[in-house]
């Protein structure tokens, strides 16, 4: 896709709107060390928003807290203009909030399926299911074959196949149909193309921007420059356990990007947090 | 979006014909230890004739892994966590001597006996969980130590004696009647072994057929995972640990049944005896993938073995040898598996 494409994209996102998501003066450490220092964050309705920085500089932590993996030691999340504490994962996708968290989550003996199903199974209606809380298979098979070529993944064929005889694409491929099946406001991606290879990349973002013209906003966090500037509405920058800056990819070069990430440049002025 | 997308990977250097058996194996680990079973039966059919196949024999096979088999199911559940438990034998024969003496010594009717047992049983178990779950320690060091403490309350309680077959029997005979057998022809089945094999189905139902199943497979594959997939993962681990103690509790009554006594001793081979059938059965030790149908007949596959080999004249220790053989065997295979899926 072009710039201009991503351009012309980007211009239905309403930032005069507060935003959908919003964190304020995140504070975690474990022990000694601080891995979030008054982290800021800021996603807004309907955008892909890119977090960069360098190892260690806290952002899994800072997603972490957003998704209800972490708990703050002290700060604010607003999900939709209210205020929430996420004390389980759980509770994040109950509002509408998705995550694939680095290393996929995926339970690897377990089939398609059930990974896709995990933690919301559904059961059968009337006394199968609450008596003896028999999954209704047949309604989750159906639905995941329709997920899966929703989202053109349909050359994974059989839906019944165990996960870990997946290649690492289309590991990725379930794990990110199973947060976009489920996520209808906020989908969060932590390194999704980590262990990809180029080609599987490219597959990753399409699913992106098929999520995203769903009109789900998208958290990507990731060291693949070339993709956060290809994909990224706006791209937020994290240092020392905080946001130092937030830019327009159109606005700044990949290098200078990744020199404020480093600490060797200071962000520009307007771009400051 | 309207176009396919293939992702590409899968198939490096490997044929589609290969990947599909790959997939099977994954799919149903229950085919190995089967195979084992029909060709180790056909042998023997060969070496040892018609004896070996006679209704009476087959029956005296599936009344002698009864115990074993149930012991073993509990042991299942608790390997599909990625877990161990060393103390199963002990459970089982501290809850029977909680049984023969609250009915014996103490006087209490022997179906509140047995619900008491079975309750001491689960009671171990959810000691042997708080420590794996909360206190996160490693399972084989928690039981070990348990496997210690329980076998100590054992000979805490008993004083190391017998509660006698006629003492039983004369006011508590139910804690015998899983020793009753049902004649079929020559074949003697005793409902010790019935209620093993509905035990079997229960658990069975619940692994595939309930979320609840489901998340035990995903905590053994990966806690962490599991944890970020929503899953409660320490009431899981929990629950496990509980249900194999009662378990253990329940085959604590069918040792009464078997032996018609209540004794101390006894039961110290249970603990790796049980582990053996879940191995052979194709369980994996690192957690994650195996089934109760395969600890069956991981359990009867060692019970047929042993009978087997007797029958044809070898010396125990070839049992034993025999035995050592295939734990190994069912190891490397499922290492193999696992590396190369990864």
């Amino acid at each position: 896709m072009a710039q201009e494409d991503i351009e012309l994209m980007s211009v239905s996102v309403d930032r005069t709107k507060p935003p959908l998501l919003s964190a304020r003066n995140l504070h975690k450490s474990y022990g000694r060390v601080v891995a979030m220092n008054g982290a800021d964050f800021d996603l807004y309705e309907g955008e892909i928003l890119a977090v960069i920085g360098d190892n260690g500089a806290g952002k899994s932590s800072m997603i972490g807290a957003l998704a209800g993996a972490v708990r703050p030691d002290s700060g604010k999340i607003v999900f939709d203009g209210k205020e929430v504490h996420f004390a389980s994962p759980m509770e994040a996708r109950e509002q509408g909030i998705e995550t694939v968290f680095q290393g996929l989550a995926l339970a690897p003996a377990l089939t398609i399926v059930d990974n896709l199903f995990l933690g919301r199974e559904y059961r059968q209606p009337g006394l199968r299911g609450t008596i003896f809380r028999a999954l209704d298979r047949r309604r989750m098979r159906a639905e995941a074959s329709k997920h899966l070529s929703d989202l053109g993944l349909a050359t994974i064929q059989n839906i019944d196949q165990v996960v870990e005889t997946l290649s690492g694409g289309q590991r990725q491929g379930v794990a990110v149909a199973r947060a976009c099946a489920f996520g209808s406001r906020v989908v969060i991606l932590d390194e999704p193309t980590a262990a990809l290879g180029v080609k599987e990349s490219r597959k990753v973002l399409e699913l992106i921007r098929d999520v995203r013209a769903r009109g789900i906003s998208i958290v990507l966090i990731s060291h693949n420059m070339p993709l956060v500037f290809e994909l990224a509405d706006r791209v937020h920058v994290h240092r020392l356990g905080r946001r130092i800056a937030q830019v327009r990819p159109s606005d700044i070069t990949m290098s200078d990007a990744v020199a404020i990430m480093t600490g060797a440049m200071e962000p520009p002025p307007d771009a400051a947090a | 979006m309207a176009d396919e997308i293939e992702f590409p990977g899968a198939a490096t250097g490997r044929s589609a014909l290969s990947r599909r058996i790959l997939n099977h194996l994954h799919a149903n680990p229950t085919i190995i230890p089967l195979f084992v079973l029909v060709i180790g039966l056909i042998i023997f059919s060969f070496v040892v004739g018609e004896r070996f196949f006679h209704p009476f024999n087959l029956s005296l096979v599936l009344q002698q892994v009864t115990i074993i088999g149930t012991v073993a199911l509990a042991q299942t559940l608790i390997i599909l966590t990625a877990g161990i438990d060393l103390s199963v034998g002990a459970i089982m024969i501290l809850s029977s001597v909680a049984m023969g003496k609250l009915a014996v010594t103490l006087g209490y009717p022997p179906e509140i006996a047995l619900l008491l047992g079975i309750g001491v049983g689960g009671l171990c178990g959810w000691f042997n969980g708080i420590f794996v779950t909360y206190i996160r320690l490693p399972p084989f060091i928690v039981t070990l130590g348990t496997w210690s403490v329980f076998s100590a309350m054992v000979q805490y309680f008993s004083n190391g004696e017998t509660i006698a077959q006629r003492d039983i029997e004369a006011g508590a005979e139910f804690l015998q009647w899983s020793g009753e057998a049902m004649k079929f022809g020559a074949a003697r089945v005793t409902t010790g072994s019935i209620m093993m094999l509905m035990l079997a189905g229960f658990l069975w139902y619940m692994l595939n057929r309930t979320a609840f199943g489901r998340h035990i497979y995903a905590v053994g594959g990966d806690q962490e995972a599991a944890r970020l997939s929503g899953i409660n993962t320490k009431r899981v681990l929990m629950s496990v640990y509980l249900i194999a103690g009662l378990i253990c509790g329940f085959a604590g009554w069918l040792m009464i049944g078997r032996i018609g006594a209540v004794s101390p001793l006894g039961g110290e081979m249970t603990n790796l005896d049980s582990i053996t059938a879940v191995v052979i059965g194709g369980t994996s030790l690192f957690g994650g993938r195996g089934s109760i149908i395969g600890t069956l007949i991981g359990a009867l596959i060692v019970g047929f073995f042993r009978n087997g080999l007797a029958l044809a004249g070898l010396d125990v220790l070839w049992q034993e040898f025999t035995v050592g053989l295939l734990i190994i065997t069912a190891v490397s295979f499922d290492q193999w598996l696992r590396r190369i899926s990864n």
